[in-house]
């Protein structure tokens, strides 16, 4: 190992720092005590579906359909999620049901 | 003070069922980077402080790598704030429901990752629970669950023979349903879409390692541009 104890501690502490600077900035710039700008309050409220979506992509970014299982595996289990979910609308079957179809395919079929 | 202990224990009790597939993902991940610091030559106090301190999972493999390295603090400093700038648009969506009072809104925005964020903001949370202590704990919880599961693995990392090959699912499935949930209770779906195509689009254009940043702007771009049209994107029933 090429770094020292205090710089590993130095690496992670910039890390942590890092990582806060992310969650607190947007507290930091609009505090509870002063309006906030219109256009960020139309942020507020028209971002979360938008970035809620692109965490489900964020998840799915190292399926590669064009080698491998094509991602097959993904695509039948989110399936199979989607019509537990509308149907009885239990967030713990559905996300139960999902990942036991994944594994058994992943493990047994592909 | 005995009135303060039923609004926490009620809050308890309300949130910990949203955290149960989390704690299946975390402890689970917890385990694999635990395992994967062990294998890599650190001892369990290492996983088990940064999934403490740092508490984000993607960046956490990342530092791995960089301990192995040379010392770099500006190339940790830039790595960090480009994987974690997400948090940006997680903050912006929660300025208003983290207003809440004392030393927890602190405590709720240092533990807002992908899953705190997303389930506190969709989470219902009843008429009769106290939203601060609900949100609070489900970050606690997770926040545990997390570090457990990094000790664990950190400690016992070469002794699981389990075949748990496909488990790593669970997160997808549940960013899946809670998407799913949003999708049922917004009256217009075009935030929704515009996440989900305008990510797609980066995801081919720049790859796997460097499609956020873009499709954060594309999204924030596409947004803006259509807030006359879309003024009503994403409101709830």
């Amino acid at each position: 190992m090429t770094m020292s104890v205090s710089q590993q501690i130095i690496t992670v502490a910039v890390v942590v720092l890092g990582t806060m600077a992310t969650r607190f900035l947007p507290f930091i710039l609009f505090p509870a005590n002063k309006p906030t700008p219109k256009y960020v309050q139309y942020l507020g409220k028209v971002l979360p579906p938008a970035v809620l979506g692109m965490l489900v992509i964020y998840c799915l970014k190292d399926v590669n359909i064009l080698i491998g299982n094509h991602g097959i595996p993904e695509l039948i289990a989110i399936i199979v999620i989607v019509i537990l979910h509308f149907w009885k609308k239990q967030m713990l079957l559905s996300i139960g049901g999902g990942t036991v179809v994944y594994m058994l395919l992943v493990q047994l079929v592909f | 003070m005995k009135e303060k202990e039923k609004t926490i224990q009620k809050a308890f009790q309300a949130a910990f069922p949203s955290t149960i597939p989390i704690f299946a993902g975390f402890v689970f991940l917890g385990i694999a980077y635990g395992i994967y610091m062990n294998a890599s030559g650190f001892n369990f106090l290492y996983p088990m402080l940064m999934s403490l301190t740092i508490f984000g999972g993607s960046v956490e493999f990342v530092v791995v790598g960089l301990l192995l390295g040379d010392f770099n603090p500006l190339k940790a400093l830039v790595l960090t704030l480009m994987i974690n700038a997400r948090h940006l648009f997680y903050g912006i969506s929660m300025l208003e429901k983290y207003r809440v009072p004392g030393y927890k809104r602190f405590y709720l925005i240092f533990g807002m990752c992908d899953e705190s964020f997303s389930i506190n903001y969709t989470a219902d949370i009843p008429q009769d629970v106290d939203r601060g202590w609900f949100m609070f704990f489900i970050t606690v919880l997770n926040h545990f669950y997390w570090v457990l599961g990094a000790t664990l693995g950190g400690v016992f990392g070469g002794l699981i023979t389990f075949n748990t090959s496909g488990l790593e699912f669970v997160m997808t499935a549940l960013f899946v349903v809670i998407f799913l949930d949003q999708w049922m209770k917004e009256t217009n779906h075009y935030s929704s879409l515009i996440g989900l195509g305008m990510s797609v689009v980066c995801l081919f254009l720049f790859g796997s390692g460097n499609f956020i940043i873009p499709a954060m702007m594309l999204i924030l771009l596409v947004l803006s541009l259509l807030k006359g049209l879309f003024g009503k994107a994403g409101e709830v029933k």
